[in-house]
């Protein structure tokens, strides 16, 4: 009996996560159209609904009635499951992230702000989205078409480049905090704005945010499926629903990666200020998340795409020396701040 | 709490994994029903900008990437052991400290070696 409610309670919870980054990432591509048509002058989505606010909707109504054509050279099976290989662990990164402080307790049922809290968060969430990289590979090579195999190949390239500095630059605020759990990371921040570790770890937030966004393969890092060159790269021979899933794979990892530089770097659900607690630590969360993306979709409308040996360049030879620095830096700046708080 | 010898923290993950996984079979099998199927052989050409592929896509790509992924191999190890030595930092005390160091020295003697031997350029 307990256990039958301790799963149903998690099966709630998971329902309502993935529902609400579902729900998310569809707004996402339509705050993305609409954001950048106010950035060049023009207006956008306006058809479907009120200022376009259904056209998510009528986009993955469009997608999942599509017919989907698998090309004759490719390979049927790895082709089907790439899609799905790289959407699952998309998702499921989401299942360590503590949305807000507080539980709601209901009777005797406590439903928690997180899904789970496990003490390797962190680490759990890094060793899944790695396995992205191979949906993307995979997806290029089955396809059987040059683009595609040309742009899994950089994708790869890219996605494992980046993922060094980006796992050195987590690096600090695990020092920091002297854990790997997210509900702990948020908890080390609390108390004001100059306790975050965007103050104490600056050079490691910005490493971080330029790695987050080559590992989501966006503008200025979209090189994977620059559509001058490679048409749309890994996922050119994919139609319908397969297509979607990739889509709503990168939208999904997005927000993935913007809630870890929340949690890791701004505070998570903490309150810039103390007299600032009395609004509720989810929106705490939420704004912050939110101005991430924002500023993702502003980068997008600003910056012009690299070169593939510029990317590589400046993911091997600047980024990644910067990274093993900064954690050089901060261990032993933290030892002798230990040493010197003991005395 | 069950029969599985498992920490209970985990297990809401792999009850996660499944729905995802359900949510991407079930979508595409659920489409199945209804999408139109009318495949004919210029549709299933893979694309190459109108015109006929002649060959097979999967010809010989640059040794470059195989290179990348090798060294990432290399610093995605000892990334990983700086992550337990990250949280027991304070317990390791000076000794952790020293050993870290020196262990990040000799990786940059292997990173430079990688660099000057031209691993890390593109062209």
């Amino acid at each position: 009996m307990e256990l039958g409610i301790t799963i149903l309670v998690t099966v709630l919870q998971i329902a309502a996560v993935l529902g609400v980054v579902l729900t998310h990432v569809a707004y996402l591509t339509y705050a993305e159209r609409k954001i950048l048509s106010d950035m060049q002058d023009r207006l956008g989505p306006m058809e479907v609904g009120p200022h376009g606010l259904l056209q998510p909707l009528a986009d993955g109504l469009k997608l999942f009635f599509k017919e989907d054509i698998i090309p004759a050279g490719a390979n049927k099976i790895i082709f089907s499951a790439a899609p799905i290989l790289v959407l699952v662990p998309a998702l499921i990164g989401f299942a360590v992230v503590p949305f807000g402080r507080d539980s709601l307790q209901i009777g005797a049922i406590e439903i928690t702000p997180y899904i789970t809290d496990i003490n390797i968060g962190l680490l759990y969430i890094l060793a899944f989205s790695s396995l992205g990289a191979y949906g993307i590979l995979l997806g290029g090579w089955a396809s059987n078409s040059k683009y595609s195999l040309l742009g899994g190949l950089r994708s790869a390239a890219q996605v494992i480049s980046y993922e060094l500095p980006l796992g050195l630059a987590l690096v600090g605020p695990i020092l920091l905090s002297e854990s790997l759990s997210l509900t702990d990371m948020t908890v080390a921040q609390g108390g004001g704005i100059w306790r975050w570790f965007i103050v104490s770890q600056p050079v490691a937030f910005v490493i971080y945010m330029i790695c987050a966004i080559a590992e989501t393969n966006r503008l200025p890092f979209d090189l994977p499926e620059a559509e001058s060159e490679l048409v749309a790269g890994f996922f050119t021979e994919y139609s319908g629903m397969r297509f979607s899933f990739f889509f709503l794979a990168e939208y999904a990892n997005m927000i993935l990666v913007s809630c870890i530089a929340v949690v890791a770097f701004l505070g998570g659900w903490q309150a810039p200020l103390p007299a600032l607690e009395f609004i509720p630590p989810i929106v705490w969360f939420l704004a912050k998340v939110y101005f991430l993306l924002f500023f993702y979709i502003w980068l997008r409308a600003t910056v012009p795409r690299l070169r593939f040996d510029q990317l590589m360049a400046f993911g091997w030879k600047v980024m990644l020396p910067i990274a093993l620095v900064n954690v050089l830096l901060t261990s032993i700046v933290k030892y002798f701040l230990n040493q010197w708080a003991e005395k | 709490m069950s029969a599985v010898n498992l920490p209970s923290n985990y297990l809401p993950i792999l009850v996660f994994f499944f729905i995802a996984l359900a949510f991407g079979v079930v979508t595409i099998l659920m489409g199945y029903l209804v999408r139109p199927k009318r495949p004919y052989l210029e549709k299933l050409h893979a694309y190459e900008s109108g015109i006929l592929p002649d060959t097979d896509a999967r010809m010989q790509f640059p040794f470059r990437y195989y290179l990348i992924a090798m060294l990432f191999v290399l610093f995605d190890i000892e990334m990983v052991f700086l992550y337990p030595w990250a949280v027991s930092f304070n317990k390791l005390g000076l000794f952790g400290l020293i050993e870290m160091v020196l262990f990040l020295l000799i990786l940059f003697v292997g990173y430079f070696y990688a660099w000057r031997k031209g691993a890390l350029e593109w062209d």
